[in-house]
């Protein structure tokens, strides 16, 4: 009987050595952790519950069928971030190259089915050099089979992905439907197509890091999310994203005891708005200062920085922030930062995440590359993505709010809850300059009747009041009150309900 | 008594002022620019007048806009605190012409101080030391020469008009005297129109310490003791105190007639400084008389217990001094330190911006520990480029200078400013400097012991020690409330553990936790173990902890896994982490920060104006590369070294954060 028992524990050890100690120790030096050491890192301690140890591949060409390691490459099972359930699969770069085969694809699909099943998020920790070549279509197979559960887990429960290694070809797809990408710095890539291809197809001579590196895809593509110096890092900020994010959509944002008083007031928000209108200011100072304890978790920090998105907490719960940035481009939309902030809304929708919107938006970016990329349909989406939100939608403007812009950033007629204003807000359909010398064209030719024009319609519209006349502005608010202010909006939202119209999906313009 | 008094100044000045006035029962009027509509001296004064543009010369400076703001306020007297019109006799003569009190001396003592000859002069036959030196014209280099020989070697070799090291050289021979006199000359000519030179010793070891001297209009003439300001940064003060650790009793005493035998030479009322250069050997030399209130009274007043500001007042009143020579007693310590909105770590660069954060510790004042913080700046409010770029003054005042010296760490530590850079870290590597702890500096201590600029503070292994052990305490409050989130698996929850190993400074530690309700004990593989007690709770950007009894104060910052920690000049990340976790981050490779010599980083945030040159031009040293914008000046940013430009980042009209890389070179 002790034989038996002791065989169990040899054949785990076995397992738990993947490729091999030489292959373990290759793969430290590049930096690297190995597919369980990642899993120690993203989970609780002694939390890591594994699935399919054992499983090993069926392949018997090119002589496979004498190498048959355990686990066939991947590391997949459950466990608890905080105490919270979370699967989680960790694809092995020594064994095979992490490469993927019809079994690997088979462990991955049955952590993520049963994830649908019982509400909770998917990690997928992607370190792989493809597809396994000597499975040929059995492996694309495999790929598909995880691209359908992606799919159907979309907006059912979050998926994160964290590419720690190559991550190439068919293989991308896999991340690109989940709801966050993290790259690692220096050690990770995602590309469609390699170095090699490019280099033979259009006579481009480029690195796999300047392909599809960290910088590459945080800044250039915004295909990723964030980059992180390092595994250790990376899998830290994991966790801590995860305790901003519910388990499932059928639960509320998570809520944890703060350190921060709701109705701190902040006296320097009085001055945060310069004197002179077309001065930029740092938008990341209010949000910081609204913000429990000054946390925010930044989402597609590097890319279209004229937008930032973010989850924060009040009062202990997860809201997400939307909010222009004036330090960049003045704040203005234009297709990159309606994109981003569109998907970002739609996350947090998906997942009864109540959204903070802090508007300073002088409009939309004019100019031939923009409507030739097609800005109608990209700006469309942020609209579209705010107008079906059915989350707790709270609105600030703190400054210019100007023509469609100003609809498109959660105004009340897209059903915005509470819509405030400071009282330096400018509620119009474009700037001063502009309306006057369309209004009054006559008077073109006459500078000091235009200045008098420009001043009158200063004075008539670039405040918050005409529109809180009309009931479109709830209410002009102090700047120096506003997290307390928005707390309390939140807090009387806590059982919104809101319904839209039964329909088999919409139709996003994408 | 003055119903109402203008105060001609700005910033914390102003604001002193007006707390004495406040005090007396009198009303302020403030003046301002439109750099300082919002400004805190505006805020505190009971009215204020607008007096022009921000740049100075069009508006605090302007003698005729001070007076019509008096005329218009019907202000009966001027303050004109330190710098602008304080030493103006035009604008003093204008004001006894409206019959106006001038809170200063009378205008002759500012004409004849304000002259270095002239004060001189006057000084030599009031019986005042003067510096060995030749008082006349010289007219050609072997005259220089044949002083200099009389003089003795060294000899420094000066312009009459000059001022801030201009015009001046120190020579230890006769071909260095030669070649000093016209250089100084041509320098002379150049920036100040004013070619005379003179010839004086130069003084070794020289500590700069002055007198403070306060008369009234009766003939009685005081000295409140020195005030020690050696610690200097380019002819700038940045620390001074009261009394000087290196004066004898004999020594004060006779700088102290001296002085006063000179304000009343001139016939002076008011308060005044009459600064001295002492040699090792405590000999004592005039510099100069400053006829005005010193931007270091602070030190005077915790020392003395005299509101120099109320005395000003009270003198220009007409009132007799209500107090003699007998009553001026030393009291304990007392040490100021100039906070300046400079980046130390960026060769002092001034910075301007917007105050995000401006948190000054608490003043304070009991038997044995007082804090004091003369300041003009608010958080949320802006540092301009306009004015001079000291933001505040932090005093603290002890029964001994060791005593003085600790409150001011502590002060340092706890003093919150974020949105610019500033010297904070540098004044705090200053109160641990050993030379200064013992009190054996000369003007040149900054030159000498920074001489290749500020390079921050590496801290011994038991500061490190009680800040590891605070942050371990710290991060278990943050892990435990991490595991508090709703959603968890019931009975399935995590436990946070007491094993931690804490990595700052290149250095780790492993340490156990044992926490009780009044703190915690951290106990370091080495056997040492620490007593951590503190308030401190997740979100806070102040940690005043309790280390074994004693206080330690840091700013606490949010990094990956861990806290920023500033503290004692030191900037550190530390990293909390499990066992397991260090273990495992042992694999990770140590990132070389990018090597930026071949770059051009953009320093500071501002708008893209113009890129000069285009990928693969080649540079030359000083050539312009590109225009940044920033608080509505120009900068042109130029080529350092020779060069090919191999990619530009950044095109004109983008938004660049401080070390942006706006373009690479080959």
């Amino acid at each position: 009987m002790k034989d038996i028992l002791q065989e169990l524990e040899t054949r785990r050890a076995n397992a738990r050595l993947g490729g091999g100690q030489k292959r373990i120790d290759a793969q430290h030096a590049k930096g690297k952790l190995t597919a369980r050491e990642r899993i120690e890192l993203l989970l609780d301690d002694g939390s890591f519950e594994e699935f399919d140890m054992f499983v090993a591949h069926r392949c018997t060409d090119f002589g496979m069928e004498k190498q048959r390691p355990a686990g066939d490459g991947v590391v997949t099972g459950w466990g608890t971030i905080n105490g919270r359930m979370v699967y989680v699969f960790s694809q092995d770069f020594t064994v095979f190259g992490g490469s993927l085969s019809e079994t690997h694809a088979q462990k991955i699909c049955k952590i993520m089915d049963m994830a649908i099943q019982n509400g909770a998020p998917v990690i997928g920790i992607n370190d792989s050099g493809g597809a396994r070549i000597q499975e040929g279509v059995a492996s694309l197979a495999g790929y598909a089979e995880v691209f359908q559960r992606n799919i159907m887990a979309s907006g059912v429960v979050p998926q994160i992905s964290v590419i720690m290694g190559p991550c190439a070809g068919g293989a991308v797809y896999s991340p690109a439907m989940t709801d966050f990408i993290f790259m690692v710095k220096d050690s990770s890539y995602m590309f469609v197509t390699g170095p090699d291809v490019v280099k033979t197809v259009t006579n481009e001579v480029i690195t796999a890091e300047e392909l599809g590196g960290a910088s590459t895809h945080t800044k250039k593509s915004s295909v990723a999310d964030g980059a992180f110096e390092n595994d250790v890092e990376a899998l830290a900020e994991v966790r801590r994203l995860v305790d901003f994010l519910p388990l499932n959509n059928r639960e509320k944002a998570p809520v944890r005891p703060f350190f921060d008083e709701p109705g701190r007031i902040e006296t320097s928000l009085d001055t945060l708005v310069p004197d002179n209108a077309n001065t930029p200011y740092d938008m990341k100072e209010l949000i910081l200062k609204l913000a429990d304890e000054g946390d925010f978790y930044e989402i597609q920090e590097d890319f279209a920085k004229n937008i930032i998105t973010g989850f924060i907490r009040l009062e202990g719960q997860t809201v997400g922030v939307v909010a222009n940035q004036p330090m960049v481009l003045a704040g203005c939309l234009d297709i990159d930062s309606s994109r981003k902030a569109a998907r970002f809304v739609r996350f947090c929708d998906a997942f009864e995440i109540p959204i903070l919107t802090l508007v300073d938006v002088p409009g939309f970016l004019p100019g031939t590359s923009q409507e030739y990329g097609g800005v109608i349909k990209h700006g469309a989406k942020l609209l579209f993505a705010y107008g079906e939100a059915t989350v707790p939608k709270v609105t600030v403007i703190t400054r210019k709010a100007y023509g469609g812009a100003y609809d498109v950033m959660s105004s009340k007629h897209l059903r915005g809850d509470f819509n405030y204003a400071w009282p330096t807000a400018e509620i119009a359909v474009m700037g001063a300059k502009g309306a006057t010398e369309i209004i009054h064209r006559a008077d073109l030719g006459d500078a000091e009747k235009i200045a008098q024009h420009t001043q009158d319609y200063e004075d008539r519209f670039a405040n918050p009041f005409v529109a809180a006349e009309r009931g479109f502005i709830d209410e002009v608010i102090q700047p120096r009150s506003t997290r307390r202010r928005v707390s309390r909006a939140f807090a009387s939202l806590r059982n919104k309900k809101l319904q839209n119209p039964w329909k088999k999906h919409d139709n996003i313009p994408l | 008594m003055f119903d109402k008094i203008l105060i001609a100044n700005r910033g914390e000045i102003a604001c002193r002022v007006i707390k004495t006035a406040r005090k007396m029962g009198i009303k302020t009027v403030a003046v301002y620019s439109d750099a300082d509509r919002n400004a805190l001296h505006v805020e505190m004064a009971d009215e204020a007048v607008h007096i022009g543009p921000p740049p100075a010369n069009q508006s605090y400076i302007v003698i005729d806009k001070i007076m019509d703001a008096i005329k218009q306020t019907g202000a009966q007297a001027v303050h004109p605190g330190y710098g602008f019109l304080s030493e103006n006799s035009k604008f003093a003569e204008a004001l006894d012409a409206a019959g106006v009190a001038f809170i200063g001396p009378p205008v002759g003592a500012i004409e004849s101080m304000g002259d270095k000859i002239t004060s001189k002069k006057i000084a030599q036959e009031a019986g005042v030391n003067t510096v060995p030196g030749y008082m006349g014209l010289i007219e050609d280099a072997e005259e220089a020469v044949k002083i200099s020989n009389e003089i003795g070697y060294p000899v420094m070799i000066k312009a009459s008009a000059g001022g801030g090291g201009k015009g001046m050289r120190i020579a230890w021979n006769d071909d260095e005297a030669r070649e000093g006199f016209q250089s100084s000359k041509n320098e002379a000519a150049n920036s100040f129109g004013d070619d005379r030179i003179f010839i004086e010793k130069f003084v070794t070891q020289p500590r700069h310490i002055e007198i403070q001297v306060l008369a009234d209009a009766h003939g009685n003439c005081i000295y409140l003791n020195e005030r020690e300001c050696s610690i200097q940064r380019r002819n700038q003060k940045v620390v001074e105190e009261a009394p000087s650790p290196f004066l004898d009793e004999a020594t004060r005493k006779a700088m102290g007639e001296q002085s006063c035998a000179l304000a009343k030479a001139v016939g002076y009322t008011s308060a005044g400084t009459v600064e001295f250069i002492v040699d090792g050997d405590r000999n004592f030399y005039f510099l100069e008389m400053n006829t005005r209130l010193q931007v270091e009274h602070p030190v005077t007043e915790l020392i003395t217990g005299v509101d120099l500001v109320e005395q000003m007042i009270r003198v220009a009143n007409g009132e007799p001094l209500s107090i003699t020579q007998d009553d001026v007693k030393i009291n304990g310590w007392a040490i100021e330190n100039r906070l300046y909105a400079e980046d130390p770590y960026r060769g002092f660069l001034p910075s301007i911006g917007r105050l995000a954060r401006y948190r000054p510790p608490e003043e304070f004042a009991s038997e044995t520990h007082v804090v004091r913080n003369d300041t003009g700046v608010f958080e949320g409010g802006e540092i301009s480029m306009y004015y001079d770029p000291m933001i505040a003054k932090l005093c603290t005042w002890g029964p001994t200078r060791l005593e003085a010296i600790e409150h001011m760490r502590n002060a340092l530590d706890g003093f919150e400013v974020e949105g610019i850079g500033h010297n904070l870290p540098f004044l705090s590597a200053v109160m641990d400097h050993p030379k200064f702890v013992s009190g054996d500096m000369t003007t040149a201590f900054i030159a000498e012991e920074y001489p290749e600029g500020f390079m921050g503070v590496d801290l011994d292994h038991s500061a490190l020690q009680r800040i590891a052990a605070s942050c371990a305490a710290m991060n278990r409050v943050a892990e435990i409330r991490r595991t508090q989130i709703s959603g968890r698996m019931d009975n399935h929850e995590r436990r946070v553990g007491d094993d931690w190993v804490v990595s700052l400074q290149g250095q780790s530690y492993a340490v156990t936790i044992a926490a009780d309700p009044g703190g915690s004990t951290v106990t370091f593989e080495d056997g040492t173990s620490i007593r951590v007690e503190g308030d401190w709770t997740p979100g806070d950007q102040l940690a005043t902890m309790s280390i074994d009894g004693s206080p330690l104060v840091m700013k606490v910052g949010k990094i990956s896994g861990g806290f920023r920690i500033r503290s004692r000049g030191a900037d550190l990340k530390v990293h909390v982490r499990s066992p397991r976790q260090a273990e495992l981050a042992q694999f990770m490779i140590e990132k070389l920060p990018p090597d930026t010599s071949k770059m051009l980083l953009c320093p500071m945030p501002g708008l893209i104006v113009k890129v000069n040159v285009e990928v693969g031009q080649e540079v030359q040293e000083g050539q312009a590369l590109c225009t940044v914008e920033a608080m509505k000046m120009e900068n042109i940013l130029r080529a350092e070294r020779k060069g090919v430009v191999s990619k530009i980042n950044a095109a004109a009209g983008d938004s660049l954060a401080v070390d942006d890389v706006i373009m690479e070179f080959e």
